[in-house]
């Protein structure tokens, strides 16, 4: 790109300036190729290649790729293992959403004051969201362990906790609230933001008509805020459709099924098993799941989102 | 998303008044007990390094009753850590490098140039932004064994840096550009300077908010990758340091857990150390977009 190049003082006219815009075109697209091309190589082909995949028995293992049609979804939706996959993925997704979203908003509306110190506890709850997933994992894998220092504290008082991760009933709650701490303090301080661009006149007038601090919350602030909870609804919810770090280092998906989300359940039957073909339908429907929520939260949020920033 | 808005202090007349209801006391002690979940597991992280193996389970002490340095000798030798945090650090700015200049080029085309189709293009580029890498990664690994680059960093860096992570760079950097007054930009045009050195020479200059974000951003997503390289990688020099610190075994195949957590102490404790220092940036670069799984 050489420089100054077609610098003119005056303003050009007729053939000059159909000149210049082209040249501005040619920059125009020199600029946006690298993004251009990496969205077609590494988003829309891997989704067009999963997709042929998806309807081929292709095992490296045994040496094929047959094509057979619709057969790994039939497989797949047959199949109690990957029914129970999507029964768990809705039951961590919907719990990963209402902890996030409540506590986040919680945690925010303690630190939206004035007082000595609401800096650090900030930093504190936010700490986590820096850190790598692994090694948060590896040690709630300790803390949580059956003779862990959770359990050991609970025996103080006479509590005899569960093997938290390693029980069927427990270990989905227990992932549960590892990804809450991990992530809730990205959306406490999305909150945070939120709540301190309130008016605050608009909340002394409430409480001039004695409205109580609940009923403020739910006529005032909550409408005025419902832009960022509509961002933090999205963000949680692909963002829990992807987990796998934890899973895949504390449970493998077990005990039984118990924590067999459908993004480990893929890694499983693609990388473990080595079916790649049936390991794409897998990724399809993830795809599929994803897209669905996306754009029905975007919908909703035309009906139901106050101000659109 | 005002990030800005964060940094501007409460209103200074609180109308919550919650000294009517439960006194600063109380509610320093709520927010004490809340931050336990939060702080703890990485302070016992720390200290259990220098534990004896015998002291991290059966205890819920968060020092050492006994304090040892036998781990911090294992740390190293154990598993080549020294080599697999090189891995990761050098990949993670590369990836960082080539998501900075390509995002920054493409935001400013996208919010100032004219050319053919510009809306679609861009909604093209945004449309990947969601894609989970458990979908895209299947694909790579077959091209990435095609290519004979299995066990090698390309796969760790090239997907990355060109992915659906660049696509949210892409977006960053566009909001911001479009938020800029035109008017130095056409003073600039009416000196004769060409658009690229204006976006490379007054632009960019002006845009350390959004570089900071983005290199924020891809450089924690970097240096935290980790299905990439258990798909990809074999051998454990290779490895990055999220792997590496899965692989703490002695000889019998029996876990290390002092070593382990030592290890795992060395890879956050550098990134909570920035992240103490440049406290306000970090919060209000992820406070921008998300950066979750």
């Amino acid at each position: 790109m050489g420089q100054h190049a077609g610098a003119l003082p005056a303003a050009p006219r007729g053939a000059s300036r159909r000149a210049m815009a082209r040249r501005e075109a040619a920059l125009g697209i020199g600029m946006v190729a690298g993004p251009v091309l990496g969205a077609l190589v590494f988003g829309v082909a891997p989704l067009l290649f999963i997709g042929w995949y998806s309807l081929n028995d292709w095992s490296p293992l045994a040496g094929k790729f047959d094509f057979v049609g619709l057969n790994n979804f039939v497989q797949l939706f047959g199949s109690s293992t990957f029914q129970t996959s999507l029964a768990v993925t809705g039951a961590f997704v919907v719990g990963v959403v209402i902890t996030e979203t409540i506590v986040a908003l919680l945690l925010a509306t303690l630190l939206n004051r004035r007082m000595r110190g609401i800096g650090l506890f900030r930093a504190a709850y936010f700490a986590p969201v820096v850190v790598a997933y692994v090694a948060w994992a590896l040690v709630w894998d300790y803390l949580l362990a059956s003779n862990g220092a959770v359990n050991t504290f609970l025996a103080n008082f006479g509590i005899a906790g569960p093997d938290w991760l390693n029980s069927p009933s427990w270990a989905l709650f227990s992932v549960i609230l590892i990804v809450l701490f991990k992530g809730v303090g990205q959306n406490m301080v999305l909150f945070l933001a939120a709540l301190q661009s309130v008016p605050s006149e608009l909340l002394e007038a409430g409480e001039i008509d004695g409205a109580s601090p609940f009923a403020r919350f739910r006529a005032i602030t909550f409408p005025l805020i419902t832009p960022t909870v509509m961002m933090v609804l999205i963000l949680t919810t692909v963002g829990a459709l992807n987990i796998f770090v934890p899973i895949q280092l504390l449970t493998h998906g077990g005990p039984g099924n118990a924590t067999n989300v459908i993004s480990y359940y893929l890694y499983e039957v693609a990388f473990k098993q080595q079916e790649f073909g049936l390991g794409s339908a897998i990724g399809i429907v993830l795809f599929v799941i994803v897209l669905l929520l996306t754009l029905g939260q975007w919908s909703l949020r035309k009906r139901w989102v106050h101000d659109e920033r | 998303m005002s990030a800005d808005v964060i940094t501007r202090p409460a209103p200074r007349r609180s109308v919550w008044k919650t000294r009517k209801f439960l006194g600063p006391l109380a509610l320093y002690l709520a927010l004490v007990v809340l931050a336990i979940p939060f702080v703890y597991p990485l302070l016992w992280m720390v200290l259990s390094t220098f534990k004896p193996i015998a002291e991290i389970y059966g205890a819920s002490n968060l020092f050492p009753n006994q304090w040892t340095l036998d781990a911090l000798g294992k740390i190293f030798t154990v598993n080549p850590l020294l080599p697999q945090y090189w891995n990761s650090l050098y990949t993670s700015v590369v990836i960082t490098a080539i998501t900075v200049v390509f995002s920054a080029m493409a935001g400013y085309a996208f919010a100032r140039l004219r050319f053919p189709h510009v809306n679609k293009v861009f909604f093209l580029v945004l449309s990947t932004m969601f894609l989970p890498v458990e979908v895209t990664i299947i694909p790579i690994f077959r091209w990435t064994a095609e290519l004979g680059l299995l066990n090698t960093h390309w796969p760790l860096i090239i997907p990355m840096a060109f992915g659906p992570k660049l696509a949210i760079a892409v977006f960053i950097f566009r909001q911001f550009f479009l938020s800029l007054p035109r008017e130095l930009e056409e003073a600039a045009m009416l000196d004769g300077m060409n658009r690229f050195s204006i976006f490379a020479r007054i632009v960019m200059p002006l845009s350390g908010a959004p570089t900071a974000t983005v290199v924020i951003l891809t450089f924690l997503n970097a240096f935290n990758m980790y299905i990439e390289p258990l798909v990809f990688i074999r051998s454990p020099e290779l490895l990055t340091v999220g792997i590496g610190l899965t692989r703490y075994q002695d000889q019998y195949g029996d876990p290390l857990y002092n070593a382990q957590l030592g290890a795992t102490s060395l890879t956050v404790l550098p990134v909570l150390l920035v992240f103490l220092f440049a406290q306000r940036q970090f919060v209000e670069s992820l406070s921008r977009v998300g950066l979750k799984g």
